[in-house]
C-alpha cells in the first residue's frame, strides 16, 4: 500500500469523511456541553458538602460519592447498551449521532464531576477564608471565588474531558453511533478496508492533538497566577 | 472609663472535636478592647491566638462564651446578620490570601461587590485606597506580579474597602522581612490615626507589639496569661510567659553562677543616667551585666538589663533598695533565672 493509494482513497471518500468528522465533533461538543451542565453542579456539591467543605453534609456527600463511583466503573460499551431504553425515550431512536449523545452524557458526567471536584479542591483555603471574613455568602464564594480561582485547572480538565468523550464517541461506532468511529468499524472491521480505518484513526489523532493544543493554550493565556 | 468597651470577649472557650477526643484550644478568655486602640495578642505558636482572632469575627464559632462588638452580641446573630457584621470587620492574613485571578483593583473592590455596591463605586474606592497604601501604579497588576510587602498593602486596602471599624491582623507581618515589616506596621499605625480604626494584631513577635501596640494580651497554652498596657507589662511582667516573650534572648544566657540576679528596667530619664557606674562607686561592689537591651515602646525608649549582684545578702539587699527607692527604677528579682 502506497501513500499515494491512501490519498486516492481519501479523496474518493472525502465528502463522507468530512461529514462524519463533523458528526464526531457534533457528538463530542454537544455531549461535553450537556455533561458539564450536569457535572458542574455535581462537582460543586461534592466539594461543598465534604466533611471539610463549606457546608458539610455527610450523608449527601456519601450518596453522591457512591453514585459517581458507580457511574465511573461501568464500562462505556456496556453502559451504551444498558441505557438504550433511556436513549430511545430521550432521542427517539437508539442509533445515529444524536442518539449517541445520551449515553455519552451519562458516561461523561461522573467523570467530569470528579475532574471539577479536584480542580475546586485545589483552591487555597486561605482565599476562601478571606472571602468569608468579608461576609461573603456561600453562593458568592462558589461563583466569585471557588470557580474563578480554579479557572485554569477547570480549563485543563475540560480539555481532558473533550478528549475522553471523543474516544468514547468512537466506541459508539460499534452500535451504529455515527461519526468517525462508525466509519472505522464499518469499513475496517466489517469490510476489511483497512485504509479507510487508518485514515479515520489519523483524523482522530489530529482532532485530539488540536483539542489538547488549543485547550492548553487557552488555559495558559487566562491564567494570571504566573506572569 | 466607666463606659462599656468597644469589643468584649466574654468567657470564651473553643474546643475542637476530632473522632476520638476533644482538644480545648482556648478557655476562660476575658478581654476588653477599647475603641481606637492597637491591641496586640501575642503568644508562642500553638497558644491559640489564631483561633482567638477567628472567634472575634465568628469565622470560628466559640464553644462557650461570646463576643460583643458595640452593642451586638455575635452569638445571638443569624448567618445573614453575621455576614453584615463582617462588613464592619476587616481582616488581613499571614499569606495575604488575595484572589490570584483578579487584578489588584478588583481584589480591593471585592468586599464592596459582596456588600452590593456597584462596579463604579468599587473602582472609585479602590483608587482611593491604592493611593492610601501607595500602590496607585499597580491598579491593573495581578497579585503574582507583586512582592510580599506589596501584596500585604493590597490586602490592607481590601480590608479597608468597606470602611470597617475593626481591622484584624493575623500574623500579618510574619512572612515579611524586617524592613518590609516595619513599613507595613507604619502603614497600620497611620490608618489607626487617620481613621480611628481599632486594630487587633495577632503575632508571635514581641517586636511587633513594642512597635505599634498600646495594649497587649499574652496567650499561653490556651489561657490568658497577662493583659495590660505594653509599657506596664514590659516594666513589670507578672508571668513566666510574659518574661519569656519580652526578653527571650536573655534566656539564652545559661549556666550563670550566683544567686542574686535582677532585671532592671529604665525608662525616659533614668536611661540617660550612669546608673550602674554610680552603683559601683556607691557600694564599691562588683556587679556583672549579663544582658542589656534598649527598646522603643510606643515611641518611648526603654532599657532593660539583667545584672548579677554580689553573693552577700545584706549588700545586695541594699543595692536593690538603692535602685528601687533612690534611683527609682523597676527592679525584679529573677529567682529561676539560672535554672532556665
Amino acid at each position: 500500500m502506497l501513500p499515494a493509494d491512501l490519498i486516492n482513497i481519501m479523496l474518493d471518500n472525502m465528502s463522507m469523511l468530512i461529514k462524519e468528522t463533523g458528526n464526531t465533533l457534533y457528538m463530542t461538543l454537544v455531549s461535553t456541553f450537556f455533561a458539564y451542565m450536569l457535572a458542574l453542579p455535581l462537582g460543586v456539591v461534592l466539594v461543598v458538602t465534604r466533611e471539610d467543605g463549606l457546608y458539610p453534609l455527610k450523608s449527601l456527600y456519601r450518596l453522591l460519592d457512591v453514585i459517581v463511583n458507580i457511574g465511573r466503573s461501568v464500562p462505556f460499551l456496556i453502559l451504551l447498551v444498558a441505557i438504550q431504553p433511556l436513549t430511545v425515550l430521550i432521542a427517539g431512536k437508539s442509533y445515529g449521532s444524536t442518539a449517541t449523545i445520551v449515553p455519552l452524557v451519562v458516561a461523561a458526567t461522573p467523570f467530569i464531576a470528579r475532574l471539577i471536584e479536584s480542580s475546586l479542591q485545589e483552591v487555597d483555603h486561605g482565599v476562601i477564608e478571606a472571602a468569608e471574613s468579608m461576609g461573603a455568602s456561600l453562593p458568592t464564594i462558589i461563583f466569585k471565588v471557588l470557580i474563578p480561582e480554579a479557572k485554569t485547572s477547570l480549563m485543563v480538565g475540560c480539555t481532558i474531558a473533550i478528549g475522553t468523550i471523543l474516544s468514547y464517541s468512537a466506541m459508539a461506532g460499534f452500535v451504529g453511533g455515527g461519526g468517525l468511529g462508525d466509519v472505522a468499524v464499518r469499513y475496517g472491521y466489517y469490510r476489511y478496508e483497512g485504509e479507510i480505518m487508518l485514515i479515520t484513526v489519523a483524523i482522530m489523532i489530529i482532532l485530539v492533538q488540536l483539542i489538547q493544543y488549543m485547550g492548553m493554550r487557552i488555559a495558559r493565556k487566562t491564567d494570571k497566577r504566573a506572569i | 472609663m466607666g463606659t462599656t468597651p468597644f469589643i468584649q470577649i466574654k468567657d470564651l472557650q473553643k474546643n475542637f472535636t476530632s473522632q476520638n477526643d476533644t482538644v480545648t484550644a482556648l478557655s476562660g478568655i476575658n478581654l476588653n478592647i477599647d475603641k481606637g486602640t492597637i491591641f496586640g495578642i501575642i503568644g508562642m505558636s500553638g497558644a491559640g491566638k489564631s483561633t482567638l482572632v477567628r472567634c472575634i469575627n465568628f469565622l470560628e464559632r466559640p464553644s462557650k462564651g461570646t463576643i460583643i462588638i458595640g452593642d451586638k452580641d455575635l452569638s445571638l446573630l443569624n448567618d445573614r446578620e453575621l455576614r453584615q457584621v463582617r462588613h464592619d470587620i476587616g481582616m488581613i492574613f499571614q499569606h495575604f490570601n488575595l484572589l490570584m485571578q483578579r487584578t489588584v483593583e478588583d481584589n480591593i473592590s471585592f468586599p464592596l461587590e459582596i456588600a452590593g455596591y456597584s462596579r463604579k463605586e468599587g473602582r472609585k474606592r479602590a483608587r482611593e485606597l491604592l493611593e492610601l497604601v501607595g500602590l496607585s501604579d499597580k491598579r491593573k497588576a495581578y497579585p503574582s506580579q507583586l512582592s510580599g510587602g506589596q501584596k500585604q498593602r493590597v490586602a490592607i486596602a481590601r480590608a479597608l474597602a468597606t470602611n470597617p471599624q475593626i481591622l484584624l491582623c493575623d500574623e500579618a507581618t510574619s512572612a515579611l522581612d524586617p524592613t518590609t515589616t516595619r513599613s507595613i506596621l507604619g502603614l497600620l499605625k497611620d490608618i489607626n490615626r487617620k481613621f480611628g480604626i481599632t486594630i487587633i494584631i495577632i503575632t508571635h513577635e514581641m517586636s511587633v507589639v513594642e512597635e505599634i501596640c498600646s495594649d497587649v494580651a499574652i496567650i499561653d497554652k490556651g489561657v490568658l496569661a497577662e493583659v495590660g498596657k505594653v509599657e506596664d507589662v514590659f516594666r513589670n511582667p507578672k508571668t513566666e510567659a510574659a518574661r519569656k516573650l519580652f526578653y527571650n534572648s536573655a534566656n539564652k544566657i545559661k549556666k550563670m553562677k550566683g544567686k542574686r540576679i535582677v532585671r532592671i528596667v529604665f525608662d525616659g530619664k533614668s536611661s540617660n543616667e550612669p546608673v550602674i557606674a554610680n552603683l559601683v562607686l556607691e557600694f564599691k561592689a562588683q556587679v556583672n551585666i549579663l544582658f542589656a537591651d534598649l527598646k522603643e515602646i510606643n515611641e518611648k525608649s526603654f532599657g532593660h538589663m539583667v545584672v548579677q549582684l554580689p553573693e552577700d545578702k545584706d549588700l545586695s539587699d541594699k543595692i536593690i533598695y538603692y535602685l528601687r527607692n533612690i534611683i527609682k527604677v523597676n527592679v525584679e528579682e529573677l529567682i529561676d533565672y539560672v535554672a532556665s
